[in-house]
């Protein structure tokens, strides 16, 4: 059971993002911004550095889901987000994107644990400034998703098919546009 | 040095937000909202749950601003080195206190708040909003933290600086920037 009476038949995030719609809009906002919206990075490489540091932090809807988004933009190869989360330097990916991995890992641990030598890593296999930054804010801004799903106890069913189908849907539509399902829309705007 | 080429003379989580817009201002708005809208929990109270998650999070920057923008809420510089020192003997509210000990959960990872905490801050006055926005301020400067830190951004240990973006920080808030660009060379980082 939840910590606090969230809006009822809501998994995950979407129950606090329903009972505070007005912190929701910008936490949308910025999702949208890191994950979906034009990149130089792939939708499936963000999706796949949100899943592995989700991973890390172990929240289950919030691995699974970004894991399910991932797979959907990655030609529905689930095994690829697999196994980049069991062992991501022998997983089927760029070098650029493991040694953007590397440092994500270290975000998550903290911010001082990332190195110059890291960047430099990331750097020789053709990472930009833009692409590090945007590595380095993905990693901090799901530890900040990841505390607020798990540290409100959110309900978090384990049904692989919903999460599966709703990865889908928000691969193709965004974050913004997804949280009219669950947020009534006058209270997304505005303000 | 910086990790990556940020905008010179801004410190800390400016020269990120000057680097990127498009992800500033939702970030801004989201301090904004935690931490200067209206609310039942004080300006100064929220100030102290951020300064403490990010002292927590050995952040320099962040605790050194946030403080200060406690202390100019609070009209009052002790209680926030007490409050980051040892919080149950510092001179707040028990509502706060058990606020504050679930913040260094969220802190420690989202799993580690328990319902004993919860149910703690509830019989002290606690609403559900109150502990929802706890939780969410902890959430959001563990990203501000990393954020600062996993750049390796410029931060000058200038007292002075940190006491005027407080200042600007506790009147204005977080929709706009609290720095101008300094003249400062930026070397002497620590």
């Amino acid at each position: 059971m939840a910590h606090i009476k969230l809006p009822e038949g809501l998994q995950g995030i979407r129950g606090p993002l329903a009972f505070r719609p007005e912190t929701a809009r910008p936490m949308n906002e910025l999702v949208e911004e890191l994950l979906h919206a034009p990149n130089s990075l792939t939708g499936g490489e963000r999706e796949l550095i949100a899943t592995y540091v989700s991973y890390l932090n172990d929240c289950y809807f919030c691995q699974t889901v970004h894991g399910a988004i991932a797979a959907a933009h990655l030609d529905d190869d689930e095994q690829l987000v697999k196994r980049v989360k069991a062992d991501f330097k022998h997983a089927d990916i760029s070098q650029k994107l493991k040694a953007l991995l590397v440092i994500a890992s270290k975000v998550q641990k903290g911010g001082k644990h990332v190195t110059a030598t890291d960047v430099e890593e990331a750097r020789e296999v053709g990472a930009t400034d833009m692409e590090i930054h945007d590595t380095v804010l993905i990693s901090a801004a799901f530890c900040m998703f990841n505390r607020y799903v798990d540290g409100l106890a959110t309900w978090q069913p384990e049904d692989e098919e919903l999460y599966r189908q709703r990865g889908k849907k928000t691969a193709r539509e965004g974050y913004v546009s997804m949280s009219r399902e669950y947020i009534p829309q006058s209270q997304t705007q505005g303000a | 040095m910086p990790h990556i080429n940020l905008p010179e003379g801004l410190p800390g989580i400016s020269s990120g937000f000057a680097f990127r817009p498009e992800t500033a201002k939702p970030m801004r708005e989201l301090a904004h909202m935690l931490l200067h809208e209206p609310n039942s929990l004080s300006p100064g109270e929220r100030e102290l749950i951020a300064t403490y998650v990010s002292s927590l999070n050995d952040c320099y920057f962040c605790q050194t601003s946030h403080g200060a923008a406690a202390a100019c809420h609070l009209g009052n510089a002790d209680t926030v080195k007490r409050v980051k020192v040892d919080f149950s003997t510092a001179p707040v509210s028990e509502k706060l206190k058990s606020l504050l000990a679930i913040a260094g959960k969220v802190q420690l990872g989202g799993k580690h708040v328990t319902s004993e905490d919860v149910d703690a801050a509830r019989k002290l006055g606690a609403t559900d909003m109150e502990i929802h926005d706890t939780v969410l301020i902890a959430a959001a400067f563990c990203m501000y933290n990393r954020y600062v830190d996993g750049l390796a951004t410029w931060q000058p240990r200038e007292e002075s600086m940190y006491e005027q973006m407080g200042r600007h920080l506790a009147s204005e808030g977080y929709k706009t920037s609290s720095v101008s660009k300094r003249e400062v060379e930026p070397v002497a980082v620590g």
